[in-house]
């Protein structure tokens, strides 16, 4: 667990006049759960972006297994196994939730677009072990009763659960989870650490997760980082980061503190 | 070897392997979204490896393996692997609380447990104390379980290897212990849902089983090419008669389905020859067709109320056994054309020769339902000490309030109470560990069932009224049946569940529970804005639509019985809240007690009720509802003085 497995270096962003990312640093060590937390604007999705490849940050590194993907389109990123989720969800919604998961094996397929029309020996078998890893993914998730529905008709929570089991079908090294459970109830949370547990433990993936339910964050988490106005202003367990006093200050302002 | 010497279930699995080897498929399971078959010859090989898992293990004849899961290949083979060894099995209800759980388990004996997963395995952990006989515990799931390490604990599949080998050390065992099986070894024990008391276990020999499974035949035929969806919890009786006793006695194929959230859809697929629920289940497809119909386009609803009416008529004449005139045939094959058909195949119910209804009494205008659809859906009549169908209409002699004839080689009778009497091959052994309850049972040679009835002259066929105890009589001395009622009152979609009371009263009165989906979607289309299913109930125009309902129900009624004032319960009758059993049957006493406030806020004619009570959620949690209940008065209430005339007022 000591080894590891993504190293943010002194990463920069900026948009206009705005610092989303300014000089943070991160190292993610390989098989756990990284929790990012942080107000709302302190650049916790710029950061995933940065990891995942939509964004290019403009300092820094960002290496995974050793190798430098600060600049790597996201589709070799994918091929490198990084996987991600997305705050507001972003899958196909006029599309089966079998459809939307074959989907996310696009970047393990290897069959070309002519013999693909043909459907004919070696890939139709290949399309058969996708489907096969597809439906480990269903029984996995427990979605069996709606794999044949159109995204857009299930309940938000469902889709949040097809979306984690979109980016399962990579079969990612690298899970990035932005915010997985803002808006479900309690039980569709309890479902889904469960979930995010059996990933991190069976499957063995490392998780970096954006989340804003600190019951949940300090729960399952091995390490937490905090950041504000884009920087990074604490990190450890949660025990230690929970103690921080640069933390409490930036979650609950001067003023409380100084009147605490 | 000639059919009667194969007196035991796992003889008859040993002669259809032999007879089917890998040519015919015993079992489906749909898993990873397709239909994974098992031939007889692998669901011989399964069994005998997890029987000789079993044995390695130190299981030894006359002990009892106790089964908690859904409808999986795994529970039967676990079952027939355990009788295969000279042992029983014990099934439990799936949702069962740990605790009821530990009751069944140590009551019966039971020396080792097979469960499906995670779920029951917490469930099991919590009450490992007061099961002291059980020596192991097997999974067949193993999502969620890596981190468990007891031995105590084991992996199905594991046992299966285990069995494997034992096997190849001891060769011919296997044959040896299945032959040794006998005809009145106790093949299971089925505890009955208990609507009273602790539950019993009946002890049900392979005599007993094969009995049912093998008359059953000679009324109702099906072929080895007949498809079983078994979907209903395998620890009930009804799913143990059709999945076990009548598989191993026809050789069809049972099919598993691969979610309890996919049977809907894979009913579908299946399109299952044969089929046995209680009315519960079949009441609520009734009522998912008439929400569907109301949401489908204008075209579809038109042909709906088009032929609907004439499917009515023809079933109607037939079951009167007049003559269909030549114009109702034809608009009757053109409505199955047009619109039963289509009802049919999404229902799953296209393929189905005949349907069975049992446990309790089913409104009459269900079954007209089905059977204007062209589905044959038939009455039984019997329970779990005589393996669920000991009486059941013929295919050309279905009366709405009869429940049929004896299978052959059974005799009924009906005592000076009023008590119905049977006797047959399939009556059971008696209740384990309790001689005075199985000496009552089975008194002078037959079987009290407890159920008050009578037979119809003119037919000769049996009629059910409810249950001995059950049957109330008003101050008056008329009797009525509560279930009767309610039944009539839950065939309308807006109704879930219904409550009535009225012994030793002036006048019934009824306690509601809505349809929550159904009604929801009633207020929606109204634009009533509602919250949850305590504000939804007691809205005045949900009051009214529910007043409506009533009214329509007591026009079928005698003037005694009918119901005078209601009230929506604020909260829906809940399993877990022991107010129904696990089979959704209402637990009246309990129910009468618990909503005495209410009862009595009826009686003294109160506006308003005001009730307080206190729910379990899933989680364990408990909270304290506090609410006020409106009540309704629908026709003149009777003075407590006042002897009415009985005007027109019968039995019901």
């Amino acid at each position: 667990m000591s080894e590891v497995h993504l190293a943010i270096e002194n990463v920069a962003i900026g948009f206009g006049g705005v610092k989303a990312l300014d000089g943070v640093s991160l190292t993610v060590p390989r098989g756990s759960i990284t929790s990012i937390i942080g107000p709302n604007g302190a650049g916790k999705t710029s950061l995933i972006n940065c990891i995942s490849g939509r964004y290019i940050p403009q300092k820094g590194t960002v290496r995974f297994e050793g190798r430098d993907i600060t600049r790597m389109p996201p589709s070799r990123r994918a091929e490198l196994r990084i996987a991600r989720t997305f705050q507001n969800i972003a899958l196909f919604k006029h599309m089966s939730v079998l459809d939307n998961l074959m989907t996310g094996r696009h970047a393990l397929m290897r069959s070309g677009l002519l013999a693909c029309g043909l459907y004919w020996g070696p890939a139709r078998r290949e399309e058969i072990a996708h489907r096969k890893a597809v439906e480990e993914i269903i029984d996995f998730l427990e979605i069996a009763h709606v794999r044949r529905k159109p995204v857009g008709m299930l309940s938000y929570g469902m889709q949040k659960r097809v979306e984690l089991g979109r980016a399962l079908a990579l079969e990612p090294r690298l899970l990035l989870l932005d915010e997985p459970m803002a808006g479900m109830n309690a039980e569709e949370k309890e479902d889904m650490v469960r979930f995010i547990l059996d990933i991190n433990q069976e499957r063995g993936v490392t998780c970096v997760l954006i989340e804003h339910d600190m019951g949940v964050v300090m729960d399952i988490s091995d390490r937490v980082a905090v950041l504000d106005f884009g920087r990074k202003i604490g990190e450890g367990t949660p025990a230690e980061v929970r103690q921080n006093p640069d933390v409490i200050r930036a979650y609950l302002g001067d003023k409380d503190l100084a009147a605490g | 070897m000639s059919a009667e010497r194969l007196d035991t279930l796992p003889k008859r699995l040993q002669a259809m392997a032999g007879k089917y080897g890998h040519s015919r498929i015993a079992l489906r399971e749909k898993e990873y979204g397709i239909w994974q078959q098992f031939t007889w010859q692998d669901y011989l090989d399964r069994v005998r490896d997890f029987c000789l898992g079993l044995v390695s293990l130190g299981f030894q004849r006359g002990e009892k393996v106790a089964i908690v899961g859904d409808n999986r290949p795994e529970w039967v083979i676990a079952e027939l692997a355990a009788q295969s060894a000279g042992g029983t099995s014990v099934g439990i209800y799936q949702d069962s609380l740990a605790k009821e759980m530990a009751y069944v388990i140590d009551h019966a004996d039971a020396t080792f447990l097979v469960v499906e997963d995670q779920e029951q395995v917490d469930k099991i952990l919590e009450v490992r104390d007061q099961i002291p006989k059980v020596r192991r515990l097997i999974y067949y799931d193993p999502k969620g379980l890596r981190t468990y390490t007891d031995p105590w604990l084991l992996y199905f599949p594991d046992v299966l290897a285990m069995g494997r080998e034992y096997g190849r050390q001891h060769p011919g065992l296997f044959e040896e212990m299945v032959a040794a099986g006998d005809g009145e070894d106790t093949a299971i024990l089925c505890y009955t849902s208990g609507t009273t008391g602790a539950p019993k276990g009946a002890m049900l020999s392979h005599r007993n089983l094969l009995a049912m499974g093998d008359t059953i035949q000679t009324v109702d035929p099906l072929t080895p090419d007949d498809d079983f969806l078994s979907f209903l919890p395998l620890a009930w009786i009804g799913e143990q008669m059709t999945a076990l006793a009548m598989h191993l006695s026809i050789g069809f194929t049972v099919n598993f389905p691969e979610e309890p959230d996919t049977v809907q859809e894979n009913l579908r697929e299946i399109g299952p020859h044969v089929m046995f629920s209680p009315p519960r289940i079949w009441e609520d497809m009734v009522t998912r067709v008439q929400v569907k119909i109301q949401d489908a386009g204008w075209l579809k609803r038109k042909l709906w109320e088009l032929f609907q009416p004439v499917g009515l008529r023809v079933a109607d004449l037939r079951f009167a056994r007049k003559p269909v005139p030549f114009r109702d045939r034809l608009l009757y094959a053109l409505g199955e054309l047009l619109v039963f058909s289509a009802i049919k195949d999404h229902l799953g119910l296209s393929r189905l020769r005949r349907a069975y209804t049992g446990g309790a009494a089913l409104g009459p205008d269900v079954f007209r339902f089905y059977h204007a659809l062209g589905v044959n859906l038939k009455q039984i009549y019997g329970q779990t000490e005589i393996v669920g169908i000991a009486v059941l209409h013929r295919d050309d002699a279905i009366r709405f309030h009869t429940v049929g004839t004896p299978l052959p080689g059974g005799e009924m009778a009906i005592s000076p109470e009023g008590e119905i009497l049977l006797k047959s091959g399939a009556v059971f052994q008696g209740y384990y560990k309790m001689p005075e309850e199985s000496a009552r049972a089975l008194a002078g040679g037959w079987l009290h069932t407890g159920d008050a009835g009578y037979i119809e002259e003119e037919s000769g066929q049996l009629v059910v009224i409810d249950r001995l105890k059950d049957v109330m009589r008003l101050s008056s001395g008329e009797i009525f049946s509560p279930n009767f009622l309610e039944n009539k009152l839950k065939f309308s979609p807006y109704i879930k569940e219904a409550v009535t009371v009225g012994d030793g009263r002036t006048h019934v009165v009824a306690m509601i529970n809505i349809d929550l989906q159904s009604v929801g979607h009633w207020a929606e289309s109204r634009a009533i804005p509602y919250t949850t299913y305590q504000d939804l109930s007691q809205k005045e125009p949900v009051l009214d639509l529910i007043a409506g309902e009533i009214h329509r129900v007591n026009a079928d009624l005698p003037e005694a019985a009918r119901i005078r004032s209601f009230v929506i319960l604020h909260k829906e009758l809940d399993a877990d809240d022991e107010e129904l059993t696990r089979t959704r049957k209402l637990r009246r006493a309990f129910v009468y007690a618990k909503y005495d406030p209410v009862i009595q806020g009826l009686y003294d004619r109160a506006k308003e009720i005001p009730v307080q009570s206190r729910v379990r959620y899933r989680d364990g949690r408990e909270a304290v509802i506090e609410t006020v209940l409106q009540v309704r008065e629908i026709l003149p209430i009777p003075d407590e003085a006042g002897q009415r005339a009985a005007g027109g007022g019968g039995a019901v």
